[in-house]
């Protein structure tokens, strides 16, 4: 692409602080599809009703020079206020919630509610053929879960994508 | 009543409040078409006299003139048009004014709010069409937002990198109640382009620009948006410097091509000694330019050797293409400036002795006089394209009239990038970035609105000037004396070289059959047609045109077997050129790799 030498991937967390208004989202993501960059992981939701603002946390991967490609894009887009590249700027925490669906019987129930107990997962719906768990951890540890829950009957994922945040004082 | 009371005070219509802000935005022209979801705004228009509407005859054309007139004048460039088809057919304009970074105010109708989604006669949706051809765009949904909408619209469109925004105004907004207000005092919430340059950057840029002992200033179109006073620094610098200077397709004009130091254009067709420079040079100062690809040629091996300073006021256009070792982020005035007094401040003394080197390493290049061409003169000898336009120069030089040229796309733009020299800024129109084909006669049209006394030249294909051929009738209209000197090879010229060097002289739909008998069309636009045949009837046919104080078509049938050299043949490198026949060698250039680029 490029003619730099660093050419390694590597993965971002970028939040964006935006104005709440319509088509903001469509802009973000209109942007990635249109140059052409990754969406591994897209969350979206408003934090501050009276300035009237909302966060976008993005996962994405690609080369230095792609990233820093598209934090430029998204910092010259007229409804943005702040963008941050978390991992870049310091140690941040970076959370997703699951809801999953198994469905069991017998001995593999056992073994599901057991597993779930290990991983903090809470039961929030139960049937006597069916859990829902619901779960909250990096998207790595989600993976981990629902990794062991497939031979236990895994039936359906429902995931959040993340919502991250710098550690310590500093804000965006 | 309080000032600020009166102004809040509340108008007949939305239509009315739209043009009281237009009026507030200095707005004196506005290239439209009517329908249906404008035809409030078309009745404020009519009551009233400070804007003069212009009717072009396709909104495609209402966008091309706007951004004549923007780029000619350095303000922003208004567009009117009706929702749907009238919206549709100005994006191809919307797509070109951001890719060429020119400030354009575009409004469109829209069916009412409480008929939007649904299908309704002419609803298109419009700012999600135009949402990746604007710099910005907005959906006015309440009549209060709509003032300040209309202000920011313009700040947006010419702040920071210029560009086309867009607004979407839906007609139950423009036709109720609604309330004015001021352009807002304070600066705007979350879109602040940072203006100037950070100082250690200019310090750091300076030590690596006095270090240089195989220098080049590659300057853009962004040095032409700054304004006259980024050209004046530019200047400045480069004769503080002696450095040599090349600029893009867009920065034509930036740099005075009489000066010495002028390398000419670089890039696919740019000049040998100007690529070859950029390829060996060992420091590059980058301004107001993006390292298009028509520029840098295969990046792998562009300017393998040098240290790169870029001034740009986008960020997003640093570290895009090419990786640079000294970012500055700001205006290019401001930043030629500051670089300008650190150069003179700063202690270190330039590299003299090794620069003189330099030049004669460049004066050696130069020697090659890539641009020649051969032109028999004895009478019925076939026009070349370039003695043409270099005809237009010389016979247009002595003139007491500003001028202007505007082009349409093809090989006729690029022979007059190369042979049509430009002294100062915005004189030169050209589609760089998305090299639309019509675009040059509604920009003609613009440049002519804004300077009516000046000539207004285009030069154009006979191809490409059919894309637009209706704003003829625009130009009869409102009696514009503009010129269209077409270069007439009954080809799409640009085309046919690609296929004779690409594509094994396989001819395929490149031959421009059934053309137009361009001097009857001409007059059947009640305009004068003009034509040259052959070389002796040129000159008379330029006198003429140019002491005709009417639109003209002059239609100049040139070689039609001519090739635009030299050339970077894509996925080449800038020391891969293809040179022309009236060179000795000639290199072969393309791989393969190469034939899937455009
Ligand atoms: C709207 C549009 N369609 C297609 C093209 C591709 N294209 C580039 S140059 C060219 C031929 C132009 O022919 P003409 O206007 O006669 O100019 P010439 O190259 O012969 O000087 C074409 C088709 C384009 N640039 N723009
Ligand atoms: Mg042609």
């Amino acid at each position: 692409m490029a003619n730099s030498s660093d050419n390694s991937y590597r993965s971002a967390t970028i939040s964006v602080l935006v104005d709440n208004e319509a088509g903001v989202l469509a802009r973000v993501i209109g942007l990635f599809s249109g140059r052409g960059y990754n969406i591994d992981s897209l969350t979206v939701a408003p934090v501050d009703p009276e300035r009237k603002q909302s966060r976008i946390n993005i996962v994405t991967s690609g080369t230095e020079m792609v990233i820093g490609q598209i934090k430029a894009q998204l910092s010259r887009l007229v409804p943005v206020h702040r963008v941050a590249d978390l991992g870049l700027e310091g140690p941040h925490v970076a959370r997703e919630m699951a809801l999953i669906k198994v469905i069991c019987s017998g001995e593999k129930r056992t073994e599901a509610l057991r597993l779930a107990d290990a991983f903090r997962a809470r039961v929030v719906d139960a049937t006597t053929g069916s859990f829902v768990f619901e779960m909250t951890g990096t998207p790595d540890k989600l993976d981990a879960f629902l990794e062991l829950m497939q031979p236990l009957g895994l039936a359906e994922v429902s995931r959040t994508g993340i919502a991250a945040i710098a550690r310590g004082l500093k804000t965006i | 009543m309080p000032a600020n009371e009166e102004q809040r005070e509340i108008h007949r219509s939305g239509a009315e409040v739209l043009l009281r802000a237009l009026k507030e935005q200095g707005v004196e022209v506005i290239f439209g078409y009517p329908g249906g979801a404008v035809l409030p705004i078309y009745d404020a228009i009519f009551q009233q006299n400070a804007i003069r509407h212009i009717l072009v005859r396709h909104e495609q054309a209402a966008v091309h003139a706007a951004e004549g007139y923007a780029r000619s004048t350095g303000r922003v460039g208004v567009v009117l048009v009706t929702s749907g088809p009238g919206a549709t057919n100005a994006v191809t304009g919307l797509a070109d004014a951001l890719m060429d970074s020119i400030p354009v105010v575009c409004l469109t109708g829209q069916v009412p709010t409480h008929l939007i989604g649904n299908d309704a006669f002419q609803e298109a949706d419009t700012t999600g069409i135009t949402r990746p051809a604007t710099k910005h765009n907005y959906l006015v949904k309440r009549a209060e937002d709509l003032a300040r909408v209309v202000h920011e619209a313009f700040y947006v469109a010419k702040s920071g990198r210029p560009g086309p925004v867009l607004v979407d105004l839906p007609k139950d907004i423009l036709i109720n109640p609604a309330p004015y207000t001021p352009p807002p005092s304070t600066p705007h919430p979350s879109y602040r382009p940072q203006l100037d340059p950070d100082p250690a950057r200019i310090a750091e840029a300076v030590a690596l620009l006095k270090s240089a002992k195989r220098p080049i200033v590659y300057a853009g179109g962004g040095v032409i948006n700054s304004g006259e006073a980024a050209s004046a620094a530019l200047i400045e610098f480069v004769r503080a410097s002696n450095f040599p200077c090349t600029t893009t397709l867009m920065g034509l004009g930036a740099f005075p091509a009489s000066e010495p130091q002028f390398l000419g254009m670089l890039g696919m067709h740019g000049t040998y000694e100007a690529n070859l420079a950029m390829h060996g040079c060992d420091v590059m100062l980058a301004v107001g330019a993006r390292f298009d690809d028509r520029v840098t040629g295969k990046l792998a091996a562009f300017s393998p050797h040098s240290r790169k300073i870029h001034i740009d006021i986008d960020p997003s256009s640093i570290d895009k293409n090419v990786k640079v070792d000294v970012p500055i982020v700001g205006d290019a005035g401001r930043a030629l400036m500051a670089l300008l007094e650190e150069w003179r401040a700063s202690p270190g003394r330039p590299d003299t002795k090794a620069i003189a080197d330099w030049w004669r390493q460049i004066d050696q290049w130069r020697a090659r006089d890539c641009l020649r061409f051969h032109q028999p003169m004895q009478p019925g000898s076939v026009i070349k394209p370039q003695h043409a336009i270099r005809r237009l120069y010389e016979l247009t030089r002595g003139i007491d009239r500003e001028l202007f040229v505007t082009t349409e796309v093809g090989q006729h733009q690029m022979w007059a990038a190369q042979h049509f020299p430009f002294e100062r800024p915005n004189r030169w129109l050209t589609s760089g970035g998305l090299g639309t084909m019509g675009y040059g006669l509604p920009a003609a049209v613009g440049v002519q609105v804004a300077h009516p006394d000046a000539l207004v030249i285009d030069i154009a294909g006979e191809a490409s000037i059919l894309m637009n051929i209706q704003e003829m009738s625009t130009v009869a209209q409102y009696r514009l004396p503009v010129k269209i000197f077409i270069l007439n090879n009954e080809y799409m010229g640009m085309v046919r070289q690609w296929q004779e060097l690409l594509h094994g002289g396989r001819y395929s739909e490149s031959y421009t059959a059934a053309l137009p008998d361009f001097v009857q069309l001409a007059q059947s636009f009640h305009a004068v047609g003009l034509r040259a045949k052959s070389i002796e009837e040129l000159d008379d046919v330029i006198r003429e045109m140019l002491a005709t104080d009417r639109a003209v078509i002059a239609d100049i049938m040139v070689d039609q077997k001519e090739n635009c050299f030299p050339m970077i043949p894509s996925g080449a490198a800038h020391n891969e050129m293809i040179l022309g026949p009236e060179q000795e060698e000639s290199a072969a250039g393309i791989t393969d790799e190469g034939l899937v680029l455009v």
